[in-house]
């Protein structure tokens, strides 16, 4: 049973989507059933900055052994965390304007979500712009690292320092205060470990789907 | 070490005090910019576009002015150079140049602005503190980016791709504590944002350190 955790993802989504959409939510204001959103919202992001994070790890490894094998998984990564990225962005945008009333505002968590979306793009370009594989193996993989380094200080420590729309900032009430309540526990941690499974399933498909291609190559 | 850096930067001063390129090139930038914003606004009346107007203007200038920093160390001097020293001496003596570099571009910009536009600084002593922090990890993170970049084919756009969203956090502190400068704040209201910028500091030169190696050996 080496491939277990793929089976494992698929029962959690499952059950995230039909425990999502049918288990009891507790009322609220303004949010009402829209709050089964966070069993997708929230997870994209966990499952984003996981990626990139792991991502990161290979880009290292990279940098000290000189493999290719450590860049196209950095790589593949950094692509499935964009899917991740763009899904979580949809997500919010839908739910900020069914709660907050625009599709998009000036938030510091949704800056920080549009300059993490702009750094990974930009290393794609940058690795589009060298041909050959070694250099850029090492030339993207030292720039993904100081990237990731300064976007982890970025949405680490400004969101605290001013007001965010968003729960649990800025004076609103977080979600662990008294909405997210035992129901909603249920579904929303199964739900988090779910998506990220997903999220490490398809870039390991990607991954392998790389090494065929560079195996008919050569 | 210490030797070497010396050394390196003794060499990159005299080339540029004998070529004058980049400093001039700045100097007209800055003072056209400046000029153009002028015309624009006249008097600015509000505190935030005057330092949102500063700051950009000193972005953008000190984009321009890295772009070029590792052009002199194109191809074949790049062996020369290898021979000779440490990669460790080699970015730290860019750092430290462009830092100076900046340092005189930013005193430059913020002369012509009190010039044309007013000075609406009240805490200034602070804003200088600001200023300088900010300007060093401004300097910091375009040295190794321009190192990235100018290791690929299109280096001047590239630049500007990588540094921008890299630049963000930094440009979004400073301009919150410029802020609260030129409202006259003083030290007890603005210590967050000065060791954020200190904090930024400290992450690009330790990253760039650790890092530059590898750029170097490719």
């Amino acid at each position: 049973m080496r491939n277990w955790w793929k089976a494992l993802a698929v029962i959690l989504l499952l059950f995230t989507l039909i425990g999502g959409f049918l288990i009891e939510v507790p009322k609220q204001v303004i949010l009402y059933e829209s709050i089964r959103n966070l069993y997708f919202h929230v997870p994209m992001w966990f499952s984003m900055i996981l990626l990139f994070f792991v991502s990161t790890i290979y880009s290292v490894k990279n940098l000290s052994s000189g493999k290719i094998v450590d860049d196209t998984k950095a790589v593949e990564l950094v692509n499935t965390g964009i899917v991740f990225g763009i899904l979580g962005t949809i997500t919010g945008s839908i739910w900020a304007k069914f709660t907050w009333g625009a599709w998009w505002t000036n938030d510091v968590k949704l800056n920080g979500s549009a300059i993490t979306m702009l750094i990974y793009l930009a290393y794609m370009v940058l690795r589009g712009s060298m041909d050959d594989e070694q250099k850029r193996a090492r030339i993207s993989a030292v720039y993904n690292i100081f990237a990731f380094v300064l976007l982890i200080v970025f949405i680490g420590i400004l969101p605290r320092m001013t007001d965010s729309l968003h729960p649990g900032n800025g004076g609103n009430p977080g979600f662990n205060n008294y909405d997210l309540d035992n129901n909603m526990k249920l579904v929303f941690y199964p739900a988090v470990i779910g998506w990220v499974l997903l999220g490490f399933w398809i870039a390991n498909i990607r991954i392998r789907l790389n090494k065929i291609k560079q195996q008919l190559i050569y | 070490m210490l030797n070497e850096i010396t050394t390196l930067l003794k060499k990159d001063f005299t080339s540029e005090f004998r070529q004058k390129a980049t400093l001039n090139g700045i100097l007209l930038y800055v003072a056209s910019t400046v000029f153009i914003a002028y015309q624009v606004f006249n008097a600015i009346e509000e505190l935030t576009t005057w330092i949102a107007l500063f700051w950009i203007i000193l972005v953008f200038a000190s984009t321009n002015a890295s772009i070029n920093s590792f052009k002199a160390e194109s191809s074949q001097a790049y062996y020369y150079y290898y021979s000779l020293c440490s990669a460790s001496s080699i970015i730290f003596s860019k750092l430290i140049f462009n830092a100076s570099l900046l340092l005189v571009t930013a005193g430059l910009t913020f002369g012509l602005f009190v010039l044309l536009m007013g000075n609406p600084i009240e805490n200034s002593i602070l804003f200088s503190l600001v200023l300088l922090l900010g300007i060093l990890a401004i300097a910091s993170t375009l040295t190794l980016v321009s190192a990235i970049a100018s290791k690929t084919n299109n280096n001047s756009t590239l630049t500007a791709i990588l540094s921008f969203p890299i630049l963000l956090p930094v440009l979004l502190t400073a301009i919150k504590a410029s802020v609260l400068c030129g409202l006259g704040f003083g030290w007890e209201d603005c210590v967050v944002y000065v060791s954020t910028l200190g904090l930024l500091n400290l992450l690009t030169i330790a990253l760039s350190y650790v890092l530059f190696p590898y750029l170097w050996r490719s």
